[in-house]
């Protein structure tokens, strides 16, 4: 391992701009002129509205344009789409209402932008924004997903009775049936997969502007994927052609899937800016990413496991309710199913799984991918049902689990996907010794000394990542292909530019994908710049998510290497006079078999330019290469999380006292870095358990609206986390990748949540298990002791 | 409108400003000093800790004629030249950082801390005076070691070193 390769803990490039304020983030960007956009959005959850007057407003000081939804209309901008079509298992497709980027009669959620202000100063368009009045006709609202499903439930998209986007289904119902009919036992559940909102630290923001004399535009904004964003803006929602259209996503403060998204406001800055013949800014105040952000997860369900007398898993059937919210998100509705029900299987080998979805419109925030996306909720599922099944069969949850452990691979579950390696015990014994599991009973007597409940809890995990087979996806109804572009550029002097489609928001990519080049280069980190996050630099690319950026981006490097490599041995045959076949490339060092005569990268570098000894033309001047990669399989990181609480059950509070997670990532480039998402995944997970809920009130207003109401994690609410690894490479890309990013937010609810129900001796614990929440369950259970 | 005249970072600066302009807004917008950032607008997030007259103040707290005559120190002023703050190097030395958008409001957090509770730094003291700054990348693990190491190395007077244990 070389100081700077693979494998060795590199500090950050990024990390000096960072901690000395020389980032450049979105809302950073001043441009010559720009003036600002403010929405006014709607207090309703569901209303028509019936007249809209700006005059006032538009004659307010600094006021340059205020738009609204027939203004778009005007301009014959298509709607915001979802790209990924699922049918329903009658066969018919996705029931996708129309969703227009400023509602033009109804409003469908508290939050939805109605119209746009643009003034000079931010001050100005406030002002003017709280001078338009809306008159809204006020329309019955549903929040609750259940009851949206109701015969008479107020309606909110003509398109879909009773609120259905569809009714999918996975698996083979009558093979559940039947091993449910053999089943010695069944544990049942009914859970809820609380709603909650991504809250990365830099708030949505987007900066237009419009280039009359080319008619061409840029925008500036937060994204994850600004290619996509770039392909959807312009093929359907029309704003400009894709090549007059530019996309920068510069530095990016976090994305957690809410940034993957295209949304209403990155279309109306657009438009103003071409409007107004001026740049036009929009930056998200806190409140608003409230209810301007995609929220995650939400889902009811009722899940049934079926054992045999030896605690063998013989089947599964789950049913779940997926909130969507008032509109079909760009993904939303892939969440719900391909990467939630494809991994329902967990680690275990079960031969029979059957899941039905339904998912419906409800007057809230559109739902969409978080952290995890569908393989959290999979995973509390799974490993709830674990815990408890465990519990009431009396057998230690570490040994269930080990009893229905896959272990030979290629494994192919009975739920599409088919997992290629792993090795679940070896995750499990480390994580159990690096936890002290043995020792947990002294440490529970040691807190009941203390008049202190205790409880462990396990969470054996698996994700499907680096998403993934263009082929797979398109089967299954994605609307995009979801390979990595690279482009390998050797500069005459001996540096490396590499251009990659995928985007880093805080994942580290300037120096893990650095690495990569140079241990295979053999040539310094610090003469290799990795650029993103440009269509105007970047052909194309399907950006980061889904833990693909190493598997599927780092991936495409590696096929642009090998043909730099290959060009350069040719340039190098030349410069050394020497067959091509006799060029060995080792080190950096370019060296001709058998013989002392060799040129470094840098001369090889440099006279692929000079081309001076290029006799016969054969060969083309300069040395840059690009590719594309699409992987053969996902990706199918997998460990597992031990979590131990300890409850004040005077106060209800719960501390996480211990945490520990081991995980198969495959291969790792940088254990740093790799740790480092590993702690902030943990804490998400920790926060989706013990504190971070969506409350909407009846009537649909948003109850959680400010960091006032939603609980974020804090420092003082961890321990310090114990984190390790197992490895067994990833056999589908070059590299042995399998991806790190979601790991914590995917193992950590159930683990929590199974340590909760152990102190408090009972399943029925909703998340998030707060103070009040489990202060209530104690109180239950202390009547129910006091009536026996 | 109001004029207000600081030294910002050891500069004496001055501006005419609206009356409601936040210090942070001036900050940003007026003196074009964005690293210095804005995560919420409840006051909770931290991401805009600045240090005026050498205490650690939420810049969108305060009005900026409120911060009339004072010395303002942002992350911008923290580095000597191109030396970097032991806490600076902490924070790299220790992967106390992801998409860095919390960072220049944890390091001026943290240089408070330094100032009042002195080098040597629990872990759990250091976790609740964090209770005014949020981050959603870190898990605030390598936060709160990069702040006891950099307590520990601005104690040394040698950044690299100690920072880098």
């Amino acid at each position: 391992m070389s100081v700077t390769g693979i494998g060795a803990p590199v500090r950050r490039k990024e990390d000096f701009r960072f901690i000395t304020g020389a980032g450049r983030y979105t809302a950073d960007i001043g441009l010559p002129g720009q003036v600002h956009l403010h929405f006014l959005r709607s207090t309703h959850a569901h209303a028509r509205i019936t007249r809209i007057q700006a005059g006032h407003a538009s004659r307010m000081p600094g006021v340059l344009a205020i738009l609204t939804g027939a203004d778009i209309a005007a301009d014959k901008l298509g709607p915001l789409v979802c790209g990924w079509m699922i049918h329903s298992t009658d066969g018919s497709p996705m029931k996708m209402a129309p969703h227009p980027t400023l509602p033009i009669d109804t409003v469908r959620y508290v939050g939805e932008p109605v119209v746009a202000v643009i003034a000079e100063r931010p001050d100005q368009a406030r002002d003017a924004a709280e001078a338009v009045v809306i008159d809204y006709e006020e329309l019955p609202a549903v929040v609750d997903p259940a009851t949206a499903q109701r015969d008479g439930a107020p309606q909110i998209h003509e398109i879909a009775p009773r609120n259905a986007i569809f009714h999918w289904q996975l698996g083979d119902a009558a093979a559940v049936d039947a091993a449910f009919k053999q089943a010695a036992s069944v544990t049942s559940l009914d859970i809820v997969n609380n709603r909650l909102v991504p809250n990365a630290i830099e708030p949505r923001a987007a900066i237009a502007e419009y280039d009359p004399g080319t008619e061409s535009y840029t925008l500036w904004n937060t994204s994850q994927n600004p290619h996509v964003a770039r392909l959807v803006l312009s093929a359907f929602v029309g704003v400009a052609p894709e090549h007059r259209l530019r996309v920068v996503a510069p530095d990016v403060g976090g994305g957690f899937g809410s940034k993957i998204f295209i949304y209403a406001e990155e279309v109306v800055t657009l438009v103003a800016a071409r409007r107004v013949h001026r740049p036009v800014r929009w930056i998200a105040d806190r409140s608003e990413a409230f209810v301007a952000d995609a929220h995650g997860r939400d889902h009811v369900t009722k899940a049934e496991m079926a054992l045999d007398r030896d605690g063998k898993i013989l089947g599964l059937r789950v049913k779940t309710i997926a909130n969507l919210g008032a509109y079909m998100s760009t993904f939303s509705s892939s969440i719900p199913t391909y990467l939630y029900a494809t991994l329902l299987s967990g680690q275990y080998a079960i031969p029979a799984i059957h899941c039905a979805v339904d998912a419906v419109y409800t007057n809230t925030v559109p739902v969409d991918a978080y952290r995890g996306a569908g393989r959290p909720e999979a995973t509390y599922v799974v490993e709830r049902l674990m815990e408890v099944s465990a519990r009431r069969l009396g057998i230690d949850p570490a040994e269930l689990r080990r009893r229905n452990f896959i272990t030979s691979f290629p494994h192919q579950t009975p739920v599409i996907m088919s997992y290629d390696c792993g090795n679940y015990a070896a995750s499990l014994d480390k994580a159990l010794a690096l936890a002290d599991y043995a020792g947990f009973g002294a440490r529970k007597r040691e807190s009941e000394a203390r008049g202190k409940l205790r409880g462990i809890g396990l969470s054996a995990y698996i994700e499907a990542c680096g998403i993934a087979p263009s082929q797979a996806v398109g089967s299954l109804g994605a609307g995009v292909g979801l390979w990595e572009s690279a482009e390998v550029r050797v500069n005459p002097t001996g540096s490396v530019e590499v251009l990659t489609g995928s985007h880093s928001h805080g994942q580290g990519h300037e120096t893990t994908f650095a690495q990569l080049v140079s241990g295979r280069l053999g040539i310094p980190i610090e003469s290799i710049s990795i650029v993103h996050g440009d269509t105007d630099k970047v052909q194309f690319g399907m950006g980061t998510y889904g833990s693909r950026s190493g598997a599927v981006g780092m991936s495409a490097i590696v096929k642009a290497l090998d043909k730099v490599e290959a060009k350069a041995k040719k340039v190098a045959a030349h410069l050394l006079e020497a067959a091509e076949t006799d060029i060995v490339f080792e080190n950096g060092k370019f060296t001709v078999a058998g013989t002392d005569k060799s040129a470094t990268f840098g001369e090889v570098a440099l006279n692929a330019y000079l081309a001076h000894k290029f006799v016969g033309a054969d060969l083309e001047p300069g040395l840059k290469e690009g590719a594309f990669y699409d992987p053969v399989n996902f990706t199918f990181p997998a460990g597992c999380h031990v979590c131990e609480v300890e409850i004040d059950p005077e106060t209800g509070r719960v501390t996480v006292a211990r945490f520990t997670a081991v995980d198969d990532f495959g291969v790792v480039i940088n254990p740093m870095i790799v740790e480092g998402q590993v702690h902030g995944g943990i804490a998400q997970g920790i926060g989706q358990a013990l504190m971070e809920q969506v409350v909407y009130d009846e009537g649909g207003q948003l109850v959680t609206g400010s960091y006032n109401d939603y609980v974020m994690p804090r420092a003082a609410d961890f321990p310090l986390l114990a984190v390790d690894t197992t490895v067994t490479p990833c056999p589908g890309n070059p590299l042995g990748i399998k991806g790190c990013g979601e790991a914590g937010a995917i193992a950590a609810p159930a683990a929590v949540m199974n340590a909760v129900t152990d102190a408090l001796g009972t399943e029925d614990v909703p998340m998030p298990a707060n103070q009040l929440t489990v202060w209530t369950v104690l109180q239950r259970a202390a009547r129910q002791q006091a009536a026996e | 409108m109001p004029a207000v005249s600081m030294t910002v970072n050891g500069k004496a600066v001055r501006a005419e400003v609206d009356s409601r302009t936040l210090l942070v807004q001036f900050l940003r917008e007026t003196l074009r000093l964005t690293g210095t950032h804005v995560g919420c607008d409840t006051s909770q997030c931290g991401a805009c800790v600045v240090h005026v007259d050498g205490v650690a103040v939420k810049s969108c707290a305060m009005l900026a004629v409120q911060a009339e005559g004072a010395e303002v120190l942002t992350i911008e002023g923290v580095a000597t030249g191109e030396a970097l703050h032991p806490m600076q190097e902490a924070f790299r030395q220790n992967h106390g950082l992801q998409c860095g958008y919390c960072t220049p409001g944890m390091i001026m957090t943290a240089l408070d801390i330094v100032r009042r509770k002195g080098h040597e730094l629990d872990d759990q003291t250091i976790r609740e005076e964090l209770e005014g700054n949020l981050c959603r990348c870190t898990g605030y693990h390598n936060i709160v070691k990069s702040i006891a190491a950099g307590a520990r190395a601005m104690a040394s007077g040698d950044p690299a070193l100690k920072a880098a244990e």
